[in-house]
């Protein structure tokens, strides 16, 4: 087996394990390169069928072609789509800073369809090597009552057992892509010709390395404009992924918190 | 062009004793090759002047917000780092020993692990139990880093003891650690490049042992195990899902369900998006299979060939660590994950428990938390299982009570037998004859009724001087009554039996099955065997459900052995013997026995007047 086929292998059994498991389950789909390999190993897992219902959980600011690329493929992936919004800024802590309270937007209108449909565990795309929050997260990671993330008491999780049963009110997140490096999701979209929305790909010297909302998401500088190109600037680049992610760079702790308030 | 995708990667976990210098390890191996995403740096150098500390490596692991203030990593953080040779995944395991389930998070999914030790403090608890535990968790690749080398003058005596100390420690448990660096992670000394300020010494840099290690590869060579996740029906096709843990499988290959113990023939390997299916799969892979007989499956069986299949239990031995806030306690019931299968089990006996510190090992009533321990764990149902060193992946297990997996551990059969056999049942078309005369019929004209009178209890306990003088008494009082004894079986019916754990589970089957038909006669059987299998007698019960009566014939082994009429102890206890059960194999008492006799608190007579008032009453016809 090749580095991306073991990748794959174990996103895999994460599903299998998480669709067995779990009654009301739901993907995650941000429209994003890490949402859009979720949606592919799921067919893959399920043998060209995705047996669960798939949330979009809507800022209403993303760019246009992220909305044209959700019309085109819940159409021809045949998906069942959900499409949740989210309240307005103004109620959300004023004490965060500008992009994160922003951001936090999108944590309440997920904590929001959670309630509203009853999700006992939700598939997102994160990964370990975002962020470092994200690197202390588990492949079956719990919420509390409030879908609060305590990140200094998580269970243990070895031997590929997963916790998979929850206190009633309870709900957990499904991380199948969390040993998954930036590098594999572009070698893997480019193995399997997983469509892609084309900001990430260079314009006038600059592109997208992450996706999110239209007016607290920045361009990198780069010429990369095929998914080739991309490989070899990811092979020798050392900026940091989500560095056009302005809500994480604020302070110290403003994504830390963001994230045990429930976001991805 | 891109460089081609099969770059190798490897996981490495760092553990040690807390402030052995873990994070500070990981930060100068990423600032020492490179591998610092642009501003880091900088970054961490800004952190640590706003805290008025010198510049502070750890600081790059240690994301959060509560570890930098408290100066401690609480869970394992990965990220990864690159070698000329290959990528990385670094894992920082928390040393804290109450942040224990987050280490072996970290170290049980690596594929080898640096072990830190501080020079000037020595080999401490934490450097102890994470070398024992990274060998229980299966990490077989360790080298051991003599940290802050700098403190002891970069002093070759000092490293020497150290590193001795350690070597005889993981010696003892059967570990050979790949190598032993002197180190100082702070000021960067053999970690890229040999250092300058200690010439002593020309091994490895932590560099060269991390490219040492080798990838861990997939168990294909091992007989197949594939448990089953799921069964799908999302068309016309019925796919059985899962992951191949060990060996490989191809399609018309004849297969074994485990534990349902039924058969069936691959017909297709099922993908999607693939040109042209696959004709077999291996190790490693998730896959999803179609039979060409429509059997019942279900989640939590293993498939494997017919021949090296699983072992059915449903008792087994572990060595496991515990987690669980609550100690764990004999008669406790936890959820068992093993593979797929969900199944409540029992904790028969706590063994020992073992001092990670010094390997050494002590009875117990219970196995408190971070503790390691030996215990014997009982399912309702038969599992499929491994013994631990022939597969690893499906011959450990996860605990779980309230939700929270609370422990793991590694299966060992030692004393006990595969019970497969005794339950593969190989003849098919079978109806059973419908007999004429009813039972009742037989008690009225024999003024009794049939049944089982199934004495179990040590040798030397006094199980055929009761059974003889028993039958002897009841056969006076007009009793149809029949011994069954071990040499009168053993001698005929069961000849091409021996002593092994699965023939002395066998011997107990067919005398169960001839109790049961002497039984259905009308006769009241008095056997009399050891039995000391609680799964042996259970099924001998099953055989004769109404009529199976359960007799402890009671006494304490120092009774027994003291007693000693055969010889047998002696003989056992100077190894002439080998697994000779009380002495090095086990003696599972009756849980719930209808009748326990106390040879060694009554006399004969007195044990014999209990058992005939026993059989009086329970065994008079019904009017």
């Amino acid at each position: 087996m090749d580095h991306l086929d073991a990748l794959e292998a174990e996103s895999i059994h994460v599903l299998r394990e998480a669709f067995a498991k779990l009654d009301k389950l739901a993907v995650l789909w941000s429209l994003g390169k890490d949402s859009n390999v979720v949606l592919w190993l799921v067919r893959k897992a399920f043998f060209g069928h995705v047996p669960l219902p798939v949330m979009h959980v809507d800022t209403g600011k993303k760019f246009k072609q992220m909305y044209d690329f959700r019309e085109r493929y819940s159409r021809e992936w045949n998906l069942k789509l959900i499409v949740e919004p989210c309240p307005p800024i103004e109620q959300m802590d004023p004490t965060l800073p500008p992009a994160a309270r922003s951001a936090a937007r999108k944590t309440a209108g997920l904590n929001a369809a959670l309630a509203k449909h009853g999700f006992q565990g939700l598939i997102a795309g994160i990964r370990r090597d975002e962020e470092g929050t994200r690197a202390k997260e588990r492949y079956f990671s719990p919420r509390g009552i409030d879908n609060r993330w305590n990140l200094k008491d998580q269970p243990p999780e070895f031997w590929n057992q997963y916790m998979t049963s929850f206190p009633p009110g309870t709900h957990v997140r499904v991380h199948p892509l969390l040993h998954w490096g930036e590098i594999d999701i572009w070698r893997y979209s480019q193995r399997e010709g997983i469509p892609l929305i084309d900001l990430y790909f260079a314009k006038d010297g600059k592109r997208y390395r992450s996706l999110g909302d239209e007016d607290i998401t920045f361009p990198v500088a780069s010429n990369a404009a095929t998914l080739d190109e991309i490989i070899t600037e990811l092979e020798t680049t050392k900026v940091a992924e989500r560095s056009g992610r302005a809500m994480d760079h604020e302070a110290e702790d403003a994504f830390e918190r963001l994230r045990a308030e429930g976001y991805l | 062009m891109a460089r081609p995708s099969n770059r190798t990667s490897l996981r490495i976990v760092i553990v040690g004793h807390v402030d052995h210098g873990k994070s500070t390890l990981v930060g100068r191996l990423f600032h020492d090759t490179g591998s610092l995403p642009e501003g880091k740096f900088e970054a961490i150098k800004a952190m640590s002047e706003r805290r008025g500390m010198p510049f502070e490596w750890a600081f790059l692991m240690d994301a959060l917000q509560a570890e930098r203030d408290q100066g401690i990593t609480i869970d394992t953080a990965q990220i990864q780092f690159k070698t000329e040779k290959r990528d990385y995944v670094i894992i920082d395991a928390p040393g804290h020993k109450e942040f224990l389930k987050n280490m072996v998070t970290g170290a049980a999914s690596s594929e080898a692990a640096l072990l830190l030790i501080d020079a000037a403090e020595g080999v401490q608890e934490q450097s102890r139990r994470h070398g024992y535990l990274l060998h229980l968790l299966g990490v077989k690749q360790v080298a051991v880093l003599v940290n802050k080398m700098d403190l002891v003058d970069y002093s070759a005596d000092r490293f020497g003891a150290v590193a001795q100390e350690y070597r005889d420690y993981l010696h003892d448990l059967g570990v050979t650690p790949n190598c032993f660096v002197p180190i100082s992670a702070r000021s960067g000394d053999n970690i890229i490049e040999l250092s300058r300020k200690m010439p002593w010494y020309q091994g490895r840099t932590v560099l060269g042992a991390l490219d040492d290690f080798e990838p861990g590869a997939q168990p294909v060579e091992l007989p197949l195990r594939l448990p089953v996740q799921d069964v799908y029906k999302f068309d016309e096709r019925r796919i059985i899902a899962g992951r191949i843990e060990a060996g490989s499988l191809k399609v018309g290959d004849e297969v074994l369900f485990s534990p349902s113990n039924k058969t069936a023939t691959v017909k297709s390997i099922e993908t999607w998006r693939v040109p042209n299916p696959p004709a077999d799969a291996s190790a490693g892979m998730s896959v999803g299979i179609t039979l060409t007989e429509q059997i019942f499956v279900e989640r939590g069986e293993v498939v494997s060939h017919v021949k090296d299949a699983p072992i059915e239990s449903n008792v087994f031995r572990a060595r496991l660590f515990w987690l669980g806030q609550a100690p764990l306690l004999p008669g406790n019931r936890y959820t068992l994950k093993l593979n797929t299968s969900e199944t409540e089990v029992t904790v028969q006996s706590i063994d020992k428990v073992i001092d990670t510190s010094d390997l050494s090992s002590a009875a117990a009533d219970r196995v408190e938390r971070n503790a390691v321990a030996e215990v014997v764990l009982r399912a309702r149902g038969l599992l499929a299982l491994d013994e631990h060193h022939r597969c690893a992946a499906t011959g450990r297990f996860v605990l779980v009570e309230d939700f929270q997996p609370v422990g793991g551990g590694i299966i060992s059969m030692e004393g006990y037998p595969d019970q497969r056999a005794l339950v593969t049942r190989r003849a098919t078309n079978l109806t059973a004859v419908g007999h004429r005369v009813s039972a009742a019929a037989r008690s009225l004209r024999n003024g009794h009724k049939g049944g089982v009178m199934w004495f179990t209890g040590l040798s030397g306990a006094g199980k055929s001087t009761l059974a003889l003088a028993l039958e002897e008494r009841l056969f006076a009082k007009g009793y149809h009554v029949y011994v069954l004894d071990g040499d009168n079986v053993r001698g005929g019916l069961n000849a091409n039996l021996g002593f092994s754990p699965e023939d002395r589970a066998e011997n107990i089957r067919r005398v169960g099955e001839v109790a049961a038909l002497f039984s259905d006669a009308g006769f009241l059987v008095i056997s009399s065997f050891i039995s000391p299998y609680r799964s042996d007698r259970e099924r001998a019960r099953a055989a004769a459900p109404e009529a199976f009566h359960e007799i402890h014939i009671k006494a304490s082994l120092a009774a027994c052995e003291e007693r000693d009429p055969k010889g047998l102890y002696r003989k056992a206890r100077t190894g002439e013997i080998r697994e000779f059960t009380g002495i090095s194999s086990p003696y599972e008492e009756p849980g719930a026995p209808d009748l326990v006799v106390r040879t060694d608190l009554l006399a004969v007579e007195e044990c014999l007047s209990e058992l005939v008032t026993y059989v009086e009453r329970k065994f008079a016809p019904d009017l």
